[in-house]
Protein backbone atom coordinates (compact mmCIF):
# COMPACT_ATOMS: atom_id res chain seq x y z
CA UNK A 1 0.00 0.00 0.00
CA UNK A 2 1.19 3.14 -1.16
CA UNK A 3 2.04 5.98 2.05
CA UNK A 4 -0.69 8.09 0.43
CA UNK A 5 -3.24 5.21 0.18
CA UNK A 6 -2.77 4.34 4.20
CA UNK A 7 -2.94 7.80 4.76
CA UNK A 8 -6.57 8.39 2.88
CA UNK A 9 -7.54 5.17 4.62
CA UNK A 10 -6.81 6.92 8.43
CA UNK A 11 -8.49 9.85 7.25
CA UNK A 12 -11.80 8.09 6.62
CA UNK A 13 -11.69 7.10 9.54
CA UNK A 14 -11.11 10.49 11.25
CA UNK A 15 -14.42 11.41 9.14
CA UNK A 16 -16.39 8.69 11.08
CA UNK A 17 -15.28 10.36 14.69
CA UNK A 18 -17.99 11.13 16.94
CA UNK A 19 -20.17 8.59 14.93
CA UNK A 20 -21.85 5.23 15.42
CA UNK A 21 -21.01 1.85 13.38
CA UNK A 22 -24.40 -0.30 13.18
CA UNK A 23 -24.28 -3.87 12.46
CA UNK A 24 -26.85 -4.96 9.61
CA UNK A 25 -27.48 -8.00 8.98
CA UNK A 26 -29.96 -7.02 5.66
CA UNK A 27 -31.09 -4.23 3.69
CA UNK A 28 -33.96 -2.97 5.51
CA UNK A 29 -31.99 -2.94 8.39
CA UNK A 30 -28.65 -1.02 6.61
CA UNK A 31 -31.87 1.57 6.10
CA UNK A 32 -33.23 1.83 9.26
CA UNK A 33 -29.57 2.64 10.80
CA UNK A 34 -28.79 4.95 7.88
CA UNK A 35 -32.39 6.55 8.41
CA UNK A 36 -31.51 7.25 12.11
CA UNK A 37 -27.75 8.66 11.57
CA UNK A 38 -25.21 5.88 11.64
CA UNK A 39 -21.97 7.04 9.85
CA UNK A 40 -20.61 3.52 8.93
CA UNK A 41 -22.55 0.15 8.27
CA UNK A 42 -21.11 -3.48 9.40
CA UNK A 43 -22.65 -5.79 6.62
CA UNK A 44 -23.43 -9.62 8.40
CA UNK A 45 -25.21 -12.18 8.08
CA UNK A 46 -25.54 -12.55 11.73
CA UNK A 47 -24.79 -10.10 14.84
CA UNK A 48 -22.87 -11.31 17.60
CA UNK A 49 -25.47 -12.22 20.23
CA UNK A 50 -26.86 -15.27 17.10
CA UNK A 51 -22.93 -16.09 16.05
CA UNK A 52 -22.70 -16.86 20.09
CA UNK A 53 -26.05 -18.56 20.39
CA UNK A 54 -25.69 -20.69 17.24
CA UNK A 55 -22.01 -21.82 17.64
CA UNK A 56 -20.37 -23.37 15.01
CA UNK A 57 -17.58 -21.74 12.45
CA UNK A 58 -18.51 -18.15 12.03
CA UNK A 59 -17.11 -17.13 8.45
CA UNK A 60 -17.28 -13.97 5.95
CA UNK A 61 -20.66 -13.21 4.94
CA UNK A 62 -22.16 -13.85 1.38
CA UNK A 63 -20.79 -11.56 -0.62
CA UNK A 64 -24.37 -11.03 -2.26
CA UNK A 65 -26.14 -10.35 1.22
CA UNK A 66 -22.71 -7.47 1.46
CA UNK A 67 -23.26 -6.53 -1.78
CA UNK A 68 -26.78 -5.67 -2.03
CA UNK A 69 -26.46 -3.85 1.67
CA UNK A 70 -23.74 -1.92 -0.59
CA UNK A 71 -26.41 -0.60 -2.81
CA UNK A 72 -29.17 0.25 -0.66
CA UNK A 73 -27.20 2.88 1.54
CA UNK A 74 -25.27 5.95 0.31
CA UNK A 75 -23.00 5.64 4.19
CA UNK A 76 -19.71 3.63 3.95
CA UNK A 77 -20.22 -0.24 3.98
CA UNK A 78 -17.74 -2.54 6.48
CA UNK A 79 -17.65 -6.17 6.80
CA UNK A 80 -15.63 -8.72 8.65
CA UNK A 81 -12.97 -11.07 7.37
CA UNK A 82 -11.70 -13.81 9.88
CA UNK A 83 -8.33 -12.90 11.95
CA UNK A 84 -5.51 -14.10 9.32
CA UNK A 85 -7.76 -14.76 6.51
CA UNK A 86 -6.25 -12.87 3.92
CA UNK A 87 -8.69 -14.62 0.86
CA UNK A 88 -11.77 -13.19 2.80
CA UNK A 89 -9.76 -9.72 2.95
CA UNK A 90 -8.96 -9.97 -1.30
CA UNK A 91 -12.42 -11.02 -1.72
CA UNK A 92 -14.08 -8.02 0.05
CA UNK A 93 -11.42 -6.08 -1.16
CA UNK A 94 -12.84 -6.70 -4.72
CA UNK A 95 -16.30 -6.04 -3.61
CA UNK A 96 -14.85 -2.88 -3.21
CA UNK A 97 -16.36 -2.22 -0.10
CA UNK A 98 -14.84 0.48 2.25
CA UNK A 99 -13.65 -0.74 4.85
CA UNK A 100 -12.65 -4.50 6.39
CA UNK A 101 -12.87 -5.35 9.95
CA UNK A 102 -10.42 -8.24 10.51
CA UNK A 103 -12.59 -9.80 13.40
CA UNK A 104 -12.40 -11.57 16.36
CA UNK A 105 -16.40 -12.39 16.04
CA UNK A 106 -15.59 -14.47 13.65
CA UNK A 107 -13.73 -18.05 13.59
CA UNK A 108 -9.93 -17.24 13.66
CA UNK A 109 -8.45 -18.50 10.31
CA UNK A 110 -4.87 -18.58 11.91
CA UNK A 111 -4.13 -18.35 15.39
CA UNK A 112 -0.48 -17.07 14.94
CA UNK A 113 -0.75 -14.56 12.25
CA UNK A 114 -3.22 -11.44 11.47
CA UNK A 115 -3.59 -10.44 7.94
CA UNK A 116 -0.58 -8.80 6.17
CA UNK A 117 -2.88 -5.34 6.06
CA UNK A 118 0.37 -3.26 4.46
CA UNK A 119 -0.57 -5.56 1.30
CA UNK A 120 -3.69 -4.31 0.65
CA UNK A 121 -5.66 -0.84 -0.66
CA UNK A 122 -8.83 -1.39 1.40
CA UNK A 123 -8.49 0.12 4.74
CA UNK A 124 -8.78 -2.35 8.06
CA UNK A 125 -9.58 -1.84 11.44
CA UNK A 126 -8.84 -4.35 14.09
CA UNK A 127 -9.87 -5.08 17.73
CA UNK A 128 -7.59 -4.65 20.77
CA UNK A 129 -7.51 -5.27 24.86
CA UNK A 130 -4.65 -3.45 25.30
CA UNK A 131 -2.13 -0.60 23.84
CA UNK A 132 0.57 -3.39 22.28
CA UNK A 133 -2.18 -5.15 20.79
CA UNK A 134 -3.57 -1.57 18.84
CA UNK A 135 -0.18 -1.00 17.77
CA UNK A 136 0.78 -4.62 16.95
CA UNK A 137 -2.18 -4.15 14.60
CA UNK A 138 -1.03 -1.11 13.28
CA UNK A 139 2.19 -1.75 12.40
CA UNK A 140 0.36 -4.00 10.36
CA UNK A 141 -1.60 -1.78 8.27
CA UNK A 142 -4.51 -0.98 10.21
CA UNK A 143 -6.03 2.31 9.99
CA UNK A 144 -8.35 2.31 12.78
CA UNK A 145 -8.36 0.96 15.98
CA UNK A 146 -11.21 -0.29 18.46
CA UNK A 147 -11.79 -2.18 21.61
CA UNK A 148 -12.80 -5.90 21.41
CA UNK A 149 -15.16 -5.66 24.62
CA UNK A 150 -17.26 -8.34 24.69
CA UNK A 151 -19.41 -8.90 21.44
CA UNK A 152 -22.98 -10.23 21.68
CA UNK A 153 -23.12 -9.75 25.52
CA UNK A 154 -24.79 -6.62 25.68
CA UNK A 155 -22.54 -5.95 28.65
CA UNK A 156 -19.99 -3.00 28.06
CA UNK A 157 -17.41 -3.92 31.14
CA UNK A 158 -15.22 -5.84 28.60
CA UNK A 159 -15.11 -2.88 26.96
CA UNK A 160 -14.52 0.09 29.63
CA UNK A 161 -11.60 -2.69 30.68
CA UNK A 162 -9.56 -2.18 27.30
CA UNK A 163 -10.32 1.09 27.06
CA UNK A 164 -8.95 1.96 30.49
CA UNK A 165 -6.13 -0.51 29.84
CA UNK A 166 -5.28 1.12 26.90
CA UNK A 167 -5.46 5.00 28.32
CA UNK A 168 -3.44 3.52 31.77
CA UNK A 169 -0.49 2.18 29.90
CA UNK A 170 -1.01 5.30 27.34
CA UNK A 171 -0.33 7.50 30.27
CA UNK A 172 2.38 5.50 32.02
CA UNK A 173 4.30 5.54 28.21
CA UNK A 174 3.97 9.74 28.46
CA UNK A 175 5.37 9.68 31.44
CA UNK A 176 8.95 7.31 30.71
CA UNK A 177 12.18 8.99 30.67
CA UNK A 178 13.33 7.86 26.87
CA UNK A 179 15.87 5.15 28.12
CA UNK A 180 12.86 3.92 29.86
CA UNK A 181 10.98 3.26 26.20
CA UNK A 182 12.80 0.51 25.03
CA UNK A 183 12.01 -2.00 27.90
CA UNK A 184 8.35 -1.01 28.10
CA UNK A 185 8.49 -1.45 24.53
CA UNK A 186 9.49 -5.04 24.88
CA UNK A 187 7.43 -6.34 27.77
CA UNK A 188 4.55 -5.08 26.04
CA UNK A 189 5.36 -6.24 22.16
CA UNK A 190 5.08 -2.98 21.20
CA UNK A 191 6.75 -1.19 17.74
CA UNK A 192 9.63 0.17 19.26
CA UNK A 193 8.60 3.68 15.99
CA UNK A 194 5.00 3.41 17.74
CA UNK A 195 5.78 3.78 21.21
CA UNK A 196 7.71 6.84 20.69
CA UNK A 197 4.19 8.67 17.70
CA UNK A 198 2.16 7.54 21.18
CA UNK A 199 4.25 9.06 24.16
CA UNK A 200 4.76 12.43 21.90
CA UNK A 201 0.85 12.22 21.09
CA UNK A 202 -0.33 11.17 24.32
CA UNK A 203 -3.01 9.06 22.02
CA UNK A 204 -3.20 6.18 19.68
CA UNK A 205 -1.55 7.30 16.23
CA UNK A 206 -5.24 6.49 14.53
CA UNK A 207 -9.15 6.68 15.51
CA UNK A 208 -9.94 4.55 18.00
CA UNK A 209 -13.56 3.27 18.76
CA UNK A 210 -15.46 1.72 21.07
CA UNK A 211 -17.08 -1.71 20.62
CA UNK A 212 -18.45 -4.86 22.14
CA UNK A 213 -21.20 -4.61 24.64
CA UNK A 214 -22.48 -1.62 23.90
CA UNK A 215 -26.62 -1.66 24.18
CA UNK A 216 -27.94 1.72 25.79
CA UNK A 217 -27.07 5.40 24.76
CA UNK A 218 -25.38 6.09 28.50
CA UNK A 219 -22.91 2.93 27.33
CA UNK A 220 -22.11 4.82 24.29
CA UNK A 221 -21.40 8.53 26.14
CA UNK A 222 -19.63 6.42 28.97
CA UNK A 223 -17.21 4.80 26.00
CA UNK A 224 -16.69 8.67 24.83
CA UNK A 225 -16.64 10.15 28.02
CA UNK A 226 -13.51 7.33 28.50
CA UNK A 227 -11.83 9.22 25.35
CA UNK A 228 -12.66 7.08 22.08
CA UNK A 229 -13.38 8.44 19.20
CA UNK A 230 -16.92 7.21 18.40
CA UNK A 231 -18.94 3.22 18.70
CA UNK A 232 -19.50 0.34 17.06
CA UNK A 233 -22.85 -0.75 18.38
CA UNK A 234 -23.40 -4.62 17.06
CA UNK A 235 -26.43 -6.70 18.40
CA UNK A 236 -27.94 -3.80 20.88
CA UNK A 237 -29.76 -2.14 18.50
CA UNK A 238 -31.28 -4.30 16.32
CA UNK A 239 -31.53 -7.08 19.57
CA UNK A 240 -33.90 -4.85 21.14
CA UNK A 241 -37.73 -3.66 21.29
CA UNK A 242 -37.45 -0.79 19.23
CA UNK A 243 -34.51 -0.54 16.68
CA UNK A 244 -35.22 2.42 15.17
CA UNK A 245 -35.51 4.48 18.35
CA UNK A 246 -32.65 2.82 20.52
CA UNK A 247 -30.81 3.32 16.91
CA UNK A 248 -31.52 7.55 17.14
CA UNK A 249 -30.93 7.90 21.01
CA UNK A 250 -27.14 6.33 20.40
CA UNK A 251 -26.23 8.70 17.82
CA UNK A 252 -27.90 11.37 19.85
CA UNK A 253 -25.98 10.34 22.53
CA UNK A 254 -22.39 9.75 20.88
CA UNK A 255 -22.78 13.54 19.96
CA UNK A 256 -24.25 14.99 22.82
CA UNK A 257 -22.07 12.32 24.89
CA UNK A 258 -20.65 14.93 27.46
CA UNK A 259 -24.61 16.51 28.60
CA UNK A 260 -26.59 14.93 30.98
CA UNK A 261 -29.77 16.35 30.01
CA UNK A 262 -29.64 15.61 26.52
CA UNK A 263 -28.71 12.23 27.48
CA UNK A 264 -31.39 12.15 30.15
CA UNK A 265 -33.72 13.00 27.24
CA UNK A 266 -32.90 10.51 24.32
CA UNK A 267 -32.43 7.53 27.38
CA UNK A 268 -36.49 7.73 27.96
CA UNK A 269 -39.26 5.05 26.54
CA UNK A 270 -36.63 2.95 24.54
CA UNK A 271 -38.53 0.11 25.49
CA UNK A 272 -36.52 -3.05 26.27
CA UNK A 273 -32.45 -3.45 25.44
CA UNK A 274 -31.00 -6.50 24.14
CA UNK A 275 -31.03 -9.43 27.24
CA UNK A 276 -27.53 -9.43 28.45
CA UNK A 277 -24.66 -11.79 29.64
CA UNK A 278 -22.78 -11.73 32.67
CA UNK A 279 -19.37 -12.09 31.48
CA UNK A 280 -17.64 -12.79 34.30
CA UNK A 281 -19.73 -15.98 34.95
CA UNK A 282 -18.42 -17.37 31.06
CA UNK A 283 -16.38 -19.99 30.19
CA UNK A 284 -13.37 -18.51 28.47
CA UNK A 285 -13.77 -20.50 26.08
CA UNK A 286 -16.60 -18.60 25.39
CA UNK A 287 -15.19 -15.75 25.47
CA UNK A 288 -14.20 -13.94 21.55
CA UNK A 289 -11.81 -11.22 23.04
CA UNK A 290 -9.18 -13.67 23.38
CA UNK A 291 -9.72 -14.79 19.61
CA UNK A 292 -6.05 -12.87 18.07
CA UNK A 293 -3.31 -11.46 20.41
CA UNK B 1 -26.22 29.45 29.53
CA UNK B 2 -22.56 29.35 28.18
CA UNK B 3 -20.29 31.74 28.43
CA UNK B 4 -19.41 33.53 24.84
CA UNK B 5 -15.81 32.75 24.22
CA UNK B 6 -13.96 34.87 21.60
CA UNK B 7 -16.27 36.92 19.88
CA UNK B 8 -16.08 37.35 16.16
CA UNK B 9 -14.14 34.21 15.52
CA UNK B 10 -14.69 31.07 13.34
CA UNK B 11 -17.18 27.87 14.86
CA UNK B 12 -16.70 24.37 13.49
CA UNK B 13 -19.87 22.45 13.90
CA UNK B 14 -19.39 19.90 16.35
CA UNK B 15 -22.12 17.46 15.73
CA UNK B 16 -20.18 14.25 14.07
CA UNK B 17 -16.80 14.39 11.66
CA UNK B 18 -13.43 16.34 10.65
CA UNK B 19 -14.13 19.10 13.62
CA UNK B 20 -10.68 19.09 15.46
CA UNK B 21 -8.89 19.04 12.23
CA UNK B 22 -10.51 22.19 11.17
CA UNK B 23 -9.93 23.79 14.52
CA UNK B 24 -5.85 22.94 14.05
CA UNK B 25 -6.07 24.77 10.82
CA UNK B 26 -7.94 27.56 12.21
CA UNK B 27 -5.45 28.12 15.02
CA UNK B 28 -2.91 27.52 12.66
CA UNK B 29 -4.35 30.85 10.81
CA UNK B 30 -4.14 32.93 13.94
CA UNK B 31 -8.44 32.73 13.73
CA UNK B 32 -10.25 31.90 17.06
CA UNK B 33 -12.18 29.37 16.79
CA UNK B 34 -14.21 27.02 18.35
CA UNK B 35 -16.71 24.02 18.65
CA UNK B 36 -20.44 24.60 17.89
CA UNK B 37 -22.65 22.13 19.53
CA UNK B 38 -25.45 24.14 20.68
CA UNK B 39 -27.54 27.39 19.10
CA UNK B 40 -26.20 29.35 21.85
CA UNK B 41 -22.30 28.34 20.66
CA UNK B 42 -23.25 30.54 17.13
CA UNK B 43 -23.71 34.01 19.28
CA UNK B 44 -21.27 36.44 17.98
CA UNK B 45 -19.42 34.36 15.39
CA UNK B 46 -18.60 35.47 11.79
CA UNK B 47 -18.53 32.07 10.43
CA UNK B 48 -18.90 28.43 10.93
CA UNK B 49 -17.69 25.35 9.19
CA UNK B 50 -19.52 22.44 8.37
CA UNK B 51 -17.09 19.89 8.59
CA UNK B 52 -16.97 16.64 6.61
CA UNK B 53 -18.24 13.44 7.93
CA UNK B 54 -21.47 11.61 7.13
CA UNK B 55 -24.23 13.48 5.79
CA UNK B 56 -27.18 11.75 6.94
CA UNK B 57 -25.74 11.19 10.23
CA UNK B 58 -24.95 15.40 10.11
CA UNK B 59 -28.67 16.04 9.18
CA UNK B 60 -30.76 14.30 12.19
CA UNK B 61 -28.50 15.19 14.36
CA UNK B 62 -29.03 19.13 13.10
CA UNK B 63 -32.68 18.35 13.05
CA UNK B 64 -33.00 17.17 16.35
CA UNK B 65 -31.83 19.84 18.46
CA UNK B 66 -33.10 22.72 16.20
CA UNK B 67 -29.95 23.85 15.25
CA UNK B 68 -30.85 23.87 11.81
CA UNK B 69 -33.16 26.67 12.36
CA UNK B 70 -30.49 28.44 14.36
CA UNK B 71 -27.77 28.29 11.68
CA UNK B 72 -30.55 29.95 9.09
CA UNK B 73 -31.53 32.31 11.35
CA UNK B 74 -27.59 33.30 11.49
CA UNK B 75 -27.13 32.96 8.54
CA UNK B 76 -30.38 35.86 7.48
CA UNK B 77 -27.89 37.90 10.05
CA UNK B 78 -24.65 37.84 8.30
CA UNK B 79 -22.85 34.35 9.45
CA UNK B 80 -21.00 33.09 6.62
CA UNK B 81 -20.64 29.42 5.83
CA UNK B 82 -18.10 27.08 4.81
CA UNK B 83 -18.71 23.08 3.82
CA UNK B 84 -16.60 20.60 3.06
CA UNK B 85 -17.12 17.73 1.41
CA UNK B 86 -20.61 16.24 3.49
CA UNK B 87 -21.13 19.71 4.80
CA UNK B 88 -21.26 21.19 0.97
CA UNK B 89 -24.15 18.43 0.69
CA UNK B 90 -25.99 19.51 3.14
CA UNK B 91 -25.50 23.30 2.04
CA UNK B 92 -26.46 22.58 -1.79
CA UNK B 93 -30.09 23.55 -2.74
CA UNK B 94 -30.11 20.70 -4.88
CA UNK B 95 -29.00 17.17 -3.93
CA UNK B 96 -28.64 14.37 -6.68
CA UNK B 97 -31.78 12.09 -6.11
CA UNK B 98 -32.74 13.18 -3.01
CA UNK B 99 -34.29 15.97 -0.54
CA UNK B 100 -31.59 18.87 -0.19
CA UNK B 101 -30.74 20.45 3.78
CA UNK B 102 -30.20 23.68 4.15
CA UNK B 103 -30.72 24.54 0.40
CA UNK B 104 -28.57 28.00 1.30
CA UNK B 105 -26.39 28.27 -1.71
CA UNK B 106 -27.64 27.16 -5.30
CA UNK B 107 -25.72 24.34 -6.62
CA UNK B 108 -26.83 20.69 -7.61
CA UNK B 109 -24.64 17.87 -5.57
CA UNK B 110 -24.15 13.99 -6.90
CA UNK B 111 -23.14 12.43 -3.40
CA UNK B 112 -20.60 9.62 -3.54
CA UNK B 113 -19.64 10.50 -6.83
CA UNK B 114 -16.62 8.47 -6.88
CA UNK B 115 -17.26 5.30 -5.81
CA UNK B 116 -16.07 3.78 -2.95
CA UNK B 117 -13.25 4.20 -0.31
CA UNK B 118 -10.90 2.57 -3.16
CA UNK B 119 -12.03 5.45 -4.59
CA UNK B 120 -10.51 8.38 -2.52
CA UNK B 121 -7.48 9.97 -4.10
CA UNK B 122 -5.03 12.84 -3.76
CA UNK B 123 -4.49 15.55 -6.66
CA UNK B 124 -3.00 19.02 -6.39
CA UNK B 125 -4.72 22.08 -8.61
CA UNK B 126 -4.72 25.78 -8.59
CA UNK B 127 -7.28 28.03 -7.55
CA UNK B 128 -6.33 31.16 -8.67
CA UNK B 129 -8.59 33.02 -6.61
CA UNK B 130 -7.30 31.38 -3.60
CA UNK B 131 -3.61 30.70 -4.09
CA UNK B 132 -1.44 31.76 -6.37
CA UNK B 133 0.31 28.05 -6.40
CA UNK B 134 -1.12 24.86 -6.84
CA UNK B 135 -2.64 23.14 -3.58
CA UNK B 136 -2.93 19.57 -2.31
CA UNK B 137 -6.52 18.23 -2.34
CA UNK B 138 -7.78 15.09 -0.93
CA UNK B 139 -11.14 13.62 -1.94
CA UNK B 140 -12.57 10.59 0.64
CA UNK B 141 -15.77 9.47 -0.56
CA UNK B 142 -16.71 12.92 -2.13
CA UNK B 143 -19.05 14.37 -4.06
CA UNK B 144 -19.15 16.05 -6.93
CA UNK B 145 -20.37 19.86 -7.80
CA UNK B 146 -22.83 19.51 -10.95
CA UNK B 147 -24.21 22.67 -11.88
CA UNK B 148 -23.48 26.05 -9.98
CA UNK B 149 -26.33 28.64 -10.48
CA UNK B 150 -26.50 32.11 -10.79
CA UNK B 151 -24.13 34.32 -8.28
CA UNK B 152 -22.19 31.19 -7.94
CA UNK B 153 -18.47 31.92 -8.99
CA UNK B 154 -16.73 28.48 -9.62
CA UNK B 155 -13.59 28.47 -7.93
CA UNK B 156 -12.08 25.22 -9.13
CA UNK B 157 -13.01 22.99 -11.74
CA UNK B 158 -11.54 19.71 -12.32
CA UNK B 159 -12.26 17.40 -15.19
CA UNK B 160 -16.04 16.84 -15.27
CA UNK B 161 -16.80 18.40 -11.83
CA UNK B 162 -16.97 21.60 -9.71
CA UNK B 163 -14.29 21.64 -6.65
CA UNK B 164 -15.06 24.69 -5.15
CA UNK B 165 -17.51 27.29 -5.22
CA UNK B 166 -18.68 30.39 -3.73
CA UNK B 167 -21.23 33.14 -3.18
CA UNK B 168 -21.15 35.93 -1.40
CA UNK B 169 -21.70 34.31 2.12
CA UNK B 170 -21.21 30.96 1.05
CA UNK B 171 -18.14 28.65 0.21
CA UNK B 172 -18.19 24.60 -0.62
CA UNK B 173 -15.51 22.33 -1.21
CA UNK B 174 -15.77 19.03 -2.12
CA UNK B 175 -12.67 18.17 -1.31
CA UNK B 176 -10.92 18.21 2.16
CA UNK B 177 -8.25 21.19 2.76
CA UNK B 178 -8.14 20.17 7.21
CA UNK B 179 -6.65 16.88 5.85
CA UNK B 180 -3.29 18.61 4.24
CA UNK B 181 -0.69 21.09 5.06
CA UNK B 182 -2.48 24.24 2.98
CA UNK B 183 -3.47 27.06 4.58
CA UNK B 184 -5.06 28.69 2.18
CA UNK B 185 -8.56 27.53 1.95
CA UNK B 186 -8.78 28.59 5.82
CA UNK B 187 -6.87 32.11 5.18
CA UNK B 188 -9.89 33.05 2.17
CA UNK B 189 -12.82 31.50 4.21
CA UNK B 190 -11.68 33.77 7.18
CA UNK B 191 -11.22 37.09 4.64
CA UNK B 192 -14.78 36.19 3.59
CA UNK B 193 -16.02 36.48 7.25
CA UNK B 194 -14.29 40.05 7.37
CA UNK B 195 -11.47 38.62 9.83
CA UNK B 196 -8.01 40.21 9.65
CA UNK B 197 -5.72 37.01 8.70
CA UNK B 198 -2.16 37.36 7.72
CA UNK B 199 0.38 34.98 6.19
CA UNK B 200 1.37 33.40 2.91
CA UNK B 201 -1.85 32.06 0.77
CA UNK B 202 0.89 29.54 -1.67
CA UNK B 203 2.89 28.19 1.28
CA UNK B 204 2.30 24.87 3.04
CA UNK B 205 2.78 25.01 6.93
CA UNK B 206 5.62 23.13 7.45
CA UNK B 207 4.62 22.39 11.19
CA UNK B 208 1.66 20.67 9.87
CA UNK B 209 1.38 16.48 10.22
CA UNK B 210 -1.43 14.03 9.71
CA UNK B 211 -1.43 13.55 13.26
CA UNK B 212 -1.70 17.28 13.63
CA UNK B 213 -5.67 16.87 14.71
CA UNK B 214 -4.88 14.50 17.60
CA UNK B 215 -3.85 17.62 20.05
CA UNK B 216 -7.94 18.85 20.40
CA UNK B 217 -8.91 14.87 20.90
CA UNK B 218 -8.60 15.15 24.38
CA UNK B 219 -12.81 15.62 25.13
CA UNK B 220 -13.11 15.19 28.74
Amino acid sequence: MAENRYLLNAQLAQMLKGGVIMDVVNVEQAQIAQEAGAVAVMALERVPADIRKQGGVARMSDPGLIKAIKEAVTIPVMAKARIGHFVEAQILQALRIDYIDESEVLTPADEECHIDKTRFEIPFVCGARNLGEALRRIAEGAAMIRTKGEAGTGNVVEAVRHMRTMNREIRQLTALPAEEIMSFAKVNGIPYELALDVKKLGRLPVVNFAAGGIATPADAALMMQLGCDGVFVGSGIFKSSDPARRARAIVKATAYFNDPEQLLDVSMDLGEPMAGLDVATMASGERLAGRGW
Amino acid sequence: MDAVADPGGIGVLDLQGGVQEHLDHLRRVGVAARPVKRAADLEGLAGLIIPGGESTCLSRLLNIFSLDKAIRQAYDQGLKLWGTCAGAILLARENIGEAPFLGLIDIAVNRNAFGSQLDSFNREALAPTVAREPIPLTFIRAPKIVRAGEGVRVLLRLDDYIAAAEDDRILVTVFHPELTPSLAFHRYFARKCGLDVAGDDAGLDPDWTPLSWTRFSFHI
